[in-house]
């Protein structure tokens, strides 16, 4: 069963992958990632403009893949974390330049652009945000 | 006023692999099964509501409503496919209920189906992982025990939660499950062997994990004032409550409780005019061994922080204050993901009735199902009851 999608699927999320870019309500100064066109808080009195990230935060948790889904195979180990970033948003990716060992809860990272995976043979290859430890 | 409803008839398959049938055959046995149970015909049923979380992905067939109706015997009659992940089967009761409580129908099939064995792993895993934010949390690599993990390492951070009381749940759900005929595992397991079985996703290793399974399960539901006509033991569905929460676990603040659980529960001991000491017995969603924890503690069973301990200390055990999972468990009953919610309602209705064999809570009056969706994106509480009021 083909998993490649169009172009259009990836294409649209290339600058918030790429550049960590979300958005925040200026009304109650909650940010947001992905981009979210309604603050849940404040409806339609919240502001919602687009925020770049500064990309620093700490793990929030972590955990070490050793089954991985299709295209990630020849990653395992790889360790995927939930971030906190400086700012307050969460945000989730691997969290590379390390060994799974050196990785605890608390411990401050920025955010590097990296290679995500291929999408098979012939498809595209999908680069992203991943975190590495701070020096 | 809305009506009651009741269950007149059940009807499963065994779980695990069954490589002689698909998806038609699985229905199929588990429909007429549940119809044999309540003594009725195919004339009387009016409407189908049928859950399956991918039948796209494992089976390559979607428009599985037509796919009820069709191999049950029962067209022209309508059909509903409900999706909610893991909870699929789950919001295909709580949708009957409401087609009942309307008025527009007396006699309805729920149930639900999953066919995963025909796929090899990396697609399972693939379609799982459906279940979570696609974009934003399966896009880097989270896979769906990840999610779990995560949850798991920081629960365990946060309340000192240990891995062997983690293991405890695999273990007695294992025990449990000794005395179902439907379970897909009969063996005894040993925290031991928990601990030393392979790493999936730090700290969650293979026996923690629930299974990939097929199977289907079916129910018949009817307004309580005509329960009786169709058994001496109609069970009583005292609260039907659904809740949401975010699709992604990572936008929560706190990872080490299920928010829509909380919702769900307080809302259906609320309409069941219960409390949690009121329920004899509870078929909580152990996806993964740490949901246990977690969910014992989000429906009301310990204070937050405090499930491993509750597990540790045997109470969850057949014979302990507040048995949890009888069954098995989705980790040794088998978790054919759409199937799941149904076959949580099955146990409930066999304790209730007294017909749990070797699992039999004594005296059970009051018993409770919970189900989740994804990573609690979508929870399902039911309480049901050998007493109408």
């Amino acid at each position: 069963m083909p998993t490649e999608k169009a172009v259009a699927h990836h294409w649209r999320r290339f600058s918030e992958r790429y550049g960590l870019i979300g958005s925040r309500c200026t009304s109650c100064k909650h940010y947001f990632y992905p981009t979210s066109i309604i603050c849940p808080k404040c409806r339609r009195k919240g502001k919602i403009e687009e925020f770049k990230f500064s990309g620093k935060g700490n793990i929030f948790s972590y955990t070490t893949i050793r089954i991985a889904p299709e295209g990630f195979e020849k990653y395992t180990p790889y360790v995927v974390a939930i971030v906190e970033l400086e700012e307050g948003a969460m945000v989730v990716s691997q969290v590379v330049d390390c060994s799974p060992d050196d990785v605890s809860i608390g411990m401050p990272v920025e955010s590097t652009f990296r290679k995500i995976r291929e999408e098979g043979k012939s498809g595209l290859i999908l680069y992203g945000f991943k975190f590495r430890p701070l020096k | 006023m809305m009506r009651d409803v009741a269950i007149v008839g059940v009807g499963m398959t065994k779980f695990g692999e069954h490589w002689k049938k698909g998806l038609r055959e699985l229905i199929s046995e588990a429909g007429i099964k549940a119809v044999d149970d309540a003594g009725i015909s195919g004339k009387d049923i009016q409407l189908i509501v049928g859950g399956s979380m991918s039948s796209g992905i494992f089976a390559g067939q979607e428009h599985t409503g037509a796919l009820f109706t069709d191999y049950l015997g029962l067209n022209p009659i309508p059909a509903i496919r409900t999706e909610a992940a893991c909870a699929s089967s789950s919001v295909a009761l709580s949708t009957g209920v409401m087609a009942i409580q309307s008025g527009r129908y007396n006699c309805v099939v729920v149930g639900g189906v999953e066919k995963m064995t025909d796929v090899y792993g990396g697609l399972a895993t693939t379609a799982l992982a459906g279940a979570m934010d696609r974009d934003n949390e399966a896009h880097f690599g989270l896979t769906f025990p990840g999610v779990y993990a995560l949850m798991a390492k920081r629960h365990m951070h946060q309340y000192g939660t240990t891995r062997e009381q983690i293991a405890m749940s695999a273990v007695k759900n294992h025990e449990n499950a000794m005395h179902n005929p439907n379970a897909q595992f009969h063996r005894k397991i040993t925290v031991d062997d928990v601990l030393k079985s392979p790493l999936v996703a730090d700290p969650l290793r293979l026996l923690d994990c629930s299974p990939i399974a097929d199977g289907a399960a079916s129910l018949i539901i009817v307004p309580a004032d005509k329960a009786k006509q169709y058994t001496d033991t109609p069970i009583y569905i005292r609260a039907s409550s659904q809740a949401s929460d975010t699709l992604s676990l990572y936008r929560r603040s706190d990872i080490t409780t299920i928010g829509a659980t909380i919702t769900a529960a307080q809302n259906a001991y609320k309409q069941a005019g219960m409390t949690t000491k009121d329920i004899h017995f509870a078929e909580v969603h152990d996806c993964f061994t740490i949901n246990e924890i977690i969910s014992t503690e989000d429906l009301g069973f310990a204070r937050k922080g405090d499930g491993g301990r509750l597990l540790q200390s045997g109470e969850t055990m057949i014979g302990g204050k507040i048995p949890v999972n009888t069954s098995g468990g989705l980790k040794a009953k088998g978790h054919p993901v759409g199937a799941t919610g149904a076959a949580q309602v099955i146990e409930a209705v066999e304790q209730l009735r007294g017909d749990a064999g070797g699992r039999q809570v004594d005296g059970a009056e009051n018993g409770l199902t919970h189900n989740v969706g994804g990573s609690g994106s979508t929870v399902v509480v039911h309480i049901f009851s050998r007493n109408r009021k």
